[in-house]
C-alpha cells in the first residue's frame, strides 16, 4: 500500500498507539498452537485474556504465555465471570500483578441466554477500577447515554456489543453504534457479535476505531483463514470509512457517459 | 516433649493443603512447581507483590489464590 492509503491509519487508546484495528480474543480455540497461529494471521497487537486459578494438579500444563508472548502482544485482561465490582477489582489487581498492565477490559454480564451487559454493575465496577488506577476499556450495551456516562467517568474506550456474545449475528443496531461514535471523544469499538469478515467491515464503515473478535475466529472451520479474513475486513471497512461512501439514492445513475453515442 | 514439626494448613485455590511450618510465598510457589514469573498471588484477599514473595511467611488458616492468564474473550 502506498503512503496515501497508510497515512493516519493507526489509533490511540489511553496514550498507546496501535497500527492494527483488530483486537482478538484468545478463548474457545481447540488448542494453544492454533490460538497462536490465528492471532499471528489476524495481525492483532492487542489480545484479550482471562485470569483464572492455576491448576494445582497439573502445574506443568502449557500456558497461554508460552504460545502468545506478552512481550509481543499487549495483553488486555478481562473480568469475564465477575458479577460484582469487588470480584472485578480483585481479578484485575491479580492481572496487574501477573503482567503489570493497567489497560483492562471490564465486562460485567447478566445471566444466559443474553449475557447482556449488566450496566448498573458495570458502572459500579468501572468507578472502583478507575479509582484503583486502571485504564478501563468497557464492554457495554448499545446505549449512547450509558456510553457517554462511562466516558465521563474516565473510561478510556467504549465497547458496545454488536450482538450477543458468540451469536455471530453482526451489528444489530447500527444507528445506536453510530450515535455512540458521534458522541464519543474516546475510541469506540464493536465488541461481541461479529460473525464473519463482513460484520467487521460493516462495524468499521460505521466509524468504529477498532473491532474485537473472538468466537468468529476461534470457532470457524479454519480459524487461521478466518483470522486473515477479519484482518482484511477491518482494513477494508476502515479504508471505506476514510474514503467516504457515495450517498444511497433510490434511482439508477448510469456509470457510462450518455453523450457521444454512435448513431 | 517430642519435637513434632508444626504443620501449616493453607487453603490454596479452594483446596486445603498442608506444608511444613515456616513456608514463605516463594516456597509455596516452588513447592507447587509453578513458574513464579507466570502467576500472581493473593493472600487473604490482598495482592502479594512478586518482589516480596521471599519475605512473606505463611501461617495456618491463610487463604491464597494463585492465578495465571488463560484464553478469554
Amino acid at each position: 500500500m502506498d503512503a496515501h492509503v497508510t497515512t493516519e491509519d493507526g489509533w490511540i487508546v489511553s496514550g498507546r498507539q496501535f497500527g492494527s484495528r483488530l483486537i482478538v480474543g484468545t478463548g474457545k480455540y481447540k488448542d494453544l498452537p492454533t490460538t497462536a497461529a490465528a492471532i499471528e494471521a489476524s495481525g492483532a497487537e492487542i489480545v484479550t485474556v482471562a485470569v483464572r486459578r492455576v491448576n494445582l494438579s497439573d502445574p506443568k500444563a502449557p500456558m497461554l504465555q508460552d504460545y502468545v508472548s506478552p512481550a509481543r502482544y499487549t495483553y488486555l485482561p478481562n473480568t469475564a465471570g465477575c458479577f460484582t465490582a469487588d470480584d472485578a477489582v480483585r481479578t484485575l489487581r491479580l492481572a496487574r500483578e501477573a503482567g503489570g498492565w493497567n489497560l483492562v477490559k471490564l465486562e460485567v454480564l447478566g445471566p444466559p441466554p443474553t449475557l447482556y451487559p449488566d450496566m448498573p454493575a458495570t458502572f459500579e465496577a468501572a468507578a472502583a477500577l478507575i479509582a484503583d488506577g486502571f485504564e478501563v476499556m468497557v464492554y457495554c450495551n448499545d446505549d449512547p447515554i450509558a456510553a457517554k456516562r462511562l466516558e465521563d467517568m474516565g473510561c478510556v474506550a467504549i465497547m458496545p456489543l454488536g450482538a450477543p456474545i458468540g451469536s455471530g449475528l453482526g451489528v444489530q443496531n447500527p444507528l445506536m453504534i453510530q450515535m455512540i461514535i458521534a458522541g464519543a471523544k474516546i475510541p469506540v469499538l464493536v465488541d461481541a457479535g461479529v460473525g464473519t469478515a463482513y460484520d467487521a467491515a460493516f462495524a468499521m464503515e460505521l466509524g468504529c476505531d477498532a473491532v474485537l473478535v473472538n468466537s468468529a475466529i476461534a470457532l470457524a472451520d479454519d480459524p487461521i483463514l478466518m483470522a486473515r479474513a477479519m484482518k482484511a475486513g477491518v482494513e477494508a471497512g476502515r479504508l471505506a470509512y476514510r474514503a467516504g461512501r457515495i450517498p444511497r439514492i433510490n434511482a439508477a445513475s448510469p456509470s457510462s457517459p450518455v453523450t457521444g453515442l454512435i448513431r | 516433649m517430642d519435637a513434632t514439626p508444626e504443620l501449616l494448613i493453607l487453603t490454596v485455590n479452594g483446596e486445603a493443603l498442608s506444608f511444613p511450618a515456616g513456608l514463605t510465598v516463594a516456597g509455596l510457589v516452588t513447592a507447587l512447581a509453578l513458574d513464579i514469573r507466570k502467576v500472581a498471588v493473593e493472600l487473604n484477599r490482598e495482592i502479594v507483590p512478586r518482589s516480596t514473595y521471599a519475605q512473606v511467611t505463611l501461617t495456618s488458616g491463610d487463604s491464597l489464590e494463585i492465578v495465571h492468564f488463560i484464553g478469554g474473550g
